[in-house]
């Protein structure tokens, strides 16, 4: 982003912390970009002619004679067919050795859709991962993150959705990936032979942290030029989310904000909101599906970040290894995809909805024996056929590594049940129970 | 008229200074390049307005030109509303040009050019205060009534008004005198300050009808009464949406105004697609045609989602003052709560607990009071009743919206993760949840002579059993199935039937989503009567299946049509198990 002749230059910082900087200056609007010492800076805040700029790369080295470079217009990104295919940096510059895009410059972070002007989302995702296909089945306009200990294989799983599912696009956004997991992103896009389909938004740990707070919004500035203008599903992969958090909080930390819960700014839950709500579906056709990921500690979710997260997005996906298959597996008992029940059923197979329950419910009775067996207390013979079950069900079905459409693992799941249940155990109604329960 | 130029900018909150008097909570535009921004003033210090702007204030500029107009944010109230989707500050959504919501592009309320068929309700010569009918015209099924604007103080003559005929909404309907002699021309619309509770009424009694939900855990064992407050605090994933959603669609309301402050924008579009197709119960005619739904997503401005529950409460009050009974239900209110967390921070205040300014107490109680069962001037009867989710941080219901909606709200229906995680919907907790309305006496007086001559005592009963059994269940959980009396078993299942066959309810079955006051009535009383039983069984083994052949019965009458020969088919298979047991 270079700038364009007849602009001012300031020189006179009145104020320098560790994020921002503040200098007299006439004539600058809110949220503009400008460079202080080349570097790139977004104005934060105006009161009369002082104008504090939050620095993307941090203030290191900036000097109180720095010269201030005023845009005139907040960030932007050409938006064309161009972009596919191509790696940029959080200010939308390649970062793949190619030329830079040609195309229409939009604003990001741009305004909502009118909410009586969205459709709803209805039409079913296929991942061929039964954790999420079978249990908690996506939609297109969705919204759900991942919440993941930082130790569980989250970009994998991730880089699974992504090549799995037939989106016409997909953007990743990156913040704050390390180099080495850009590079499994990379090498697993290209070595699937797909890369066209894909734009990527990166920020690595090697960047400095408050350039993340572009990258959602470039990414899903160049979803809505393809959802809207080309009418094509797109998929927007946003990980890691807790970091992008995390450089609020160092912006709001700087500017003397008053810090909420687990000192993260006020707006936090209209931060995220903001992000989240661009996933949509349109009438015409194209839609905008988040699935992102945000990386909790020791599982607590009552953290302000995947607290907020939660009352925003529709579900939540949680990762889990089993120990007694020894894979990851989709946690059935705490996911949820809230959007399930409007294709389960309707997109699928007739069975798919009480299917799902039954298996669900006798999992949890696993689960209670497991309990029960811990304590000590004995072990009825439904208690053993629960546990047995359970261990079936995540190797066959759950583990992530299972890839089969969904009419396959309906049929595996009966199997299951079939096999370690009474009809009435399994108590799903009559005429489903006739049609796929067969007979011994 | 005073005007102003922008002095500083941070985020929505932009200061101005003024050349004149200005006052709080006035709106004035801001002029961003020929755009006008709506702002609120919210503090005022020396010359300079600090004003709250309901848009993004990207590329706005100090020096910006800004008019106020002695005005403060208000709803225009008219015929017209019923059936419409608006923002926060009443834009009307479907007016709204393209596919996004473009800053300054402010829209009618109303049709300014519609007309109605208006036939008068005074006469002339008749002596009117604020808030009296002058006529009414049919809106959808409603006769929606013309008042005299609730803005004109002291007592005016009619001097005339329009006979029965077909008038644009504009047209003028009455000439009203004052007491000096000056004459005042009344349409079909009035405005009125969302800020400012509407008190053209005669007297506000405490509540003594009940409302009802078709929800029976709340109708059964919490009732809200009419008039009434009540909110639902819970984790995400507890069903708060859902509740409310069932709520807006089977409650016994003449009108359902839903404030979507703040939530997800889907879970709105659902209203927008399903109420069109969905049959009001009680009258068979589509949901939407009882309902007004203001929606401020929450990636719409956060100063525009502050006022939408303001601006929905404003229009119930509207509706409630033509003796309608109105239910507001508002999701969620802590968005709200934080939508002021974010401009106090922006202004600097000291915060009070958890960064939430000082006065949230204070604010939410003021809110929550609007609502309130009334006899309007002319005695006939109106109501507002209020039902708030809140979304408590970290579903720590110790957290400051939660608290202080506790202090001022009479209903509280907490969530529950627990019961969320055993898919025990509605996930409300019955043990933690109550309706300080059971205790009103003229409440019990009315439950007792309207539902049954017991019913207080009944439900009274029904909680005991529901304490008992988690007691029960307590002790099991911790000495072992076989480490307790037999008579713990019971209990436990006593109040497990309880819990499945009235407090479960399956929001998706057409049955079973609602069901009316004479049936929970019934169910109640024949659940009690199992409950009141003695069974008699060697082991503890037992009990759990035995239970739990009853309750499979009763849920199968749960899913049936009251009363039909299915229905007591499976009454019969209950007595007949009930009987194998029983002590005699």
């Amino acid at each position: 982003m270079t700038s364009t002749a007849f602009q001012k230059v300031y020189t006179k910082l009145t104020q320098i912390t560790k994020a921002t900087c503040t200098v007299k200056a006439t004539g600058v609007g809110f949220d503009e970009l400008a460079t202080v010492s080349g570097r790139l800076a977004q104005v934060v805040k105006i009161m009369d002619d002082s104008v504090t700029l939050q620095i993307f790369s941090g203030t290191e080295g900036i000097a109180t004679d720095a010269e201030v470079v005023f845009f005139g217009r907040p960030p932007t990104l050409k938006v064309s067919d161009d972009l596919a295919g191509r790696f940029f940096n959080a200010y939308g510059d390649p970062i793949d050795g190619g030329p830079a895009v040609q195309g229409r410059e939009v604003e990001i972070g741009g305004p909502s859709v009118n909410p009586v002007r969205r459709e709803e989302p209805s039409e079913l995702i296929a991942t061929g991962i039964a954790g999420i296909d079978l249990n908690n089945t996506l939609v297109t306009g969705q919204k759900i993150p991942f919440f993941a200990d930082p130790d569980q294989p989250y970009n994998q799983v991730m880089a699974t959705v992504a090549l799995r599912t037939h989106a016409d696009k997909i953007i990743l956004g990156g913040m704050g990936l390390s180099n080495d997991d850009f590079l499994f992103y990379k090498d697993t896009f290209e070595n699937a032979g797909m890369i066209d389909k894909i734009i990527s938004f990166i920020n690595t740990t090697d960047d400095p942290p408050v350039e993340r707070l572009l990258v959602p919004d470039m990414a899903l500035t160049a979803a809505e030029y393809f959802a809207i203008e080309k009418n094509e599903k797109v998929l927007v992969l946003l990980t890691d989310l807790t970091l992008y958090c995390d450089a609020l909080s160092i912006v709001s930390n700087r500017m003397d904000q008053i810090p909420s819960k687990d000192s993260m700014p006020g707006s936090l839950y209209s931060d995220l909101a903001k992000i989240y709500e661009k996933a949509v579906q349109f009438p015409a056709g194209g839609s905008i599906t988040i699935v992102a990921v945000t990386t909790i500690s020791g599982g607590d979710i009552t953290h302000a970040i995947p607290d907020n997260t939660g009352y925003i997005t529709e579900g939540n996906l949680y990762l889990r290894r089993d120990t007694d298959i020894g894979k990851v597996v989709i946690d059935p008992a705490r996911s949820l995809s809230r959007l399930k029940t409007k294709v389960m059923g309707k997109k699928t197979r007739e069975d798919h909805p009480k299917v799902m329950e039954a298996s669900v419910r006798l999992n949890a009775d696993a689960t209670r024996a497991r309990t029960k067996m811990e304590n000590g207390f004995e072990l009825t013979d439904y208690d053993e056929r629960a546990l047995a079950f359970a261990k079936d069900y995540a190797n066959d079905i759950l583990a992530i590594d299972v890839n089969v459409g969904t009419d396959e693992m309906l049929d595996i799941t009966w199997g299951l049940l079939q096999k370690y249940f009474t009809v009435e155990e399994v108590a799903i109604q009559d005429d489903l129970i006739q049609k796929y329960w067969k007979k011994a | 008229m005073t005007t102003g130029i922008v002095t500083g900018i941070i985020a929505n909150l932009v200061h101005v200074e003024v050349d004149g008097p200005v006052a709080q909570n006035e709106i004035c535009y801001i002029d961003l390049d020929g755009v006008k921004l709506k702002a609120e003033v919210i503090k005022v210090q020396g010359n300079i307005a600090y004003t709250q702007v309901f848009e993004s204030t990207r590329g706005l500029k100090p020096g910006s030109p800004v008019e106020f107009t002695q005005r403060m944010l208000e709803a225009k109230l008219g015929p017209g509303m019923l059936s419409k989707i608006y923002d926060g500050l009443q834009d009307d959504l479907h007016k709204m040009e393209g596919l996004f919501l473009n800053r300054g592009e402010y829209t009618d309320p109303l049709d300014e050019d519609s007309t109605w068929d208006f036939t008068p309700i005074a006469k002339e010569g008749d002596n009117v205060i604020a808030g009296d009918w002058l006529g009414e015209v049919p809106e959808n099924w409603i006769p929606h009534k013309i008042m005299v604007p609730f803005s004109m103080d002291g007592k005016y003559k009619i001097k005339s008004i329009a006979a029965k005929g077909n008038y644009k909404l504009t047209d003028t309907i009455a000439t009203l005198e004052d007491e000096d002699g000056g004459l005042h021309e009344v349409s079909m619309v009035q405005y009125w300050p969302v800020k400012l509770p509407i008190r053209a009424y005669k007297e506000k009694p405490r509540p003594f009808k009940m409302m009802e939900t078709g929800v029976r855990t709340i109708d059964t064992l919490n009732p809200i009464a009419e008039g009434g407050t009540g909110f639902t605090p819970g984790p995400f994933g507890t069903g708060k949406t859902v509740l409310q959603h069932s709520i807006s669609q089977n409650a016994e309301a003449d009108l359902i105004i839903f404030a979507a402050c703040g939530e997800r924008a889907n879970e709105v579009v659902e209203l927008f697609v399903e109420f069109p197709k969905l049959d009001d119960p009680r009258t068979g005619r589509k949901l939407m045609e009882r309902t007004i739904i203001i929606c401020n997503t929450s990636n719409m401005p956060v100063a525009a989602r502050e006022a939408s529950v303001y601006t929905a409460m404003t229009i119930a009050e509207y509706y409630r003052s033509m003796g309608l009974k109105v239910l507001l239900l508002a999701d969620s209110t802590s968005r709200w709560a934080q939508a002021l967390r974010e401009m106090s921070n922006r202004m600097e205040e000291l915060p009070g607990p958890d960064a939430y300014p000082m006065d949230l107490p204070a604010i939410i109680s003021n809110f929550y009071s609007r609502n309130g069962y009334v006899y309007l001037n002319n005695g006939t009867p109106g109501s507002v009743t209020f039902i708030g989710a809140v979304s408590p941080a970290g579903g720590n219901l110790k957290e400051p919206v939660t608290e202080a909606t506790k202090k001022t709200a009479r209903c509280f229906y907490a969530l529950s993760q627990d019961r969320a995680d055993s898919k025990r919907y509605p996930a409300v907790d019955p043990i933690e949840s109550y309706s300080k309305y059971l205790e009103y006496e003229e409440v019990q007086e009315y439950l007792n002579n309207n539902i049954s001559p017991t019913w207080v005592s009944d439900v009274y009963e029904a909680k005991d059993i529901l304490l008992r059994g988690k007691e029960a269940g307590d002790q099991i959980n911790i000495l072992g199935d076989d480490g307790v009396p037999l008579v713990y078993h019971q209990r436990l299942w006593k109040s497990e039937l309880l819990d499945r066959i009235i407090l479960q309810q399956d929001g998706f079955d057409k049955v079973d989503k609602s069901t009316p006051m004479k049936r929970q009535c019934y169910m109640l009383e024949l659940v009690l009567k199992i409950c009141r039983y003695d069974f008699e069984f060697e082991s503890f083994e037992e009990v759990q299946p035995y239970f739990t052949t009853m309750i499979n019965a009763m849920r199968q009458m749960n899913y049936l049509e009251f009363q039909t020969d299915r229905f007591k088919e499976y009454e019969t298979r209950l007595n007949e198990i009930v009987e194998e047991r029983r002590a005699k």
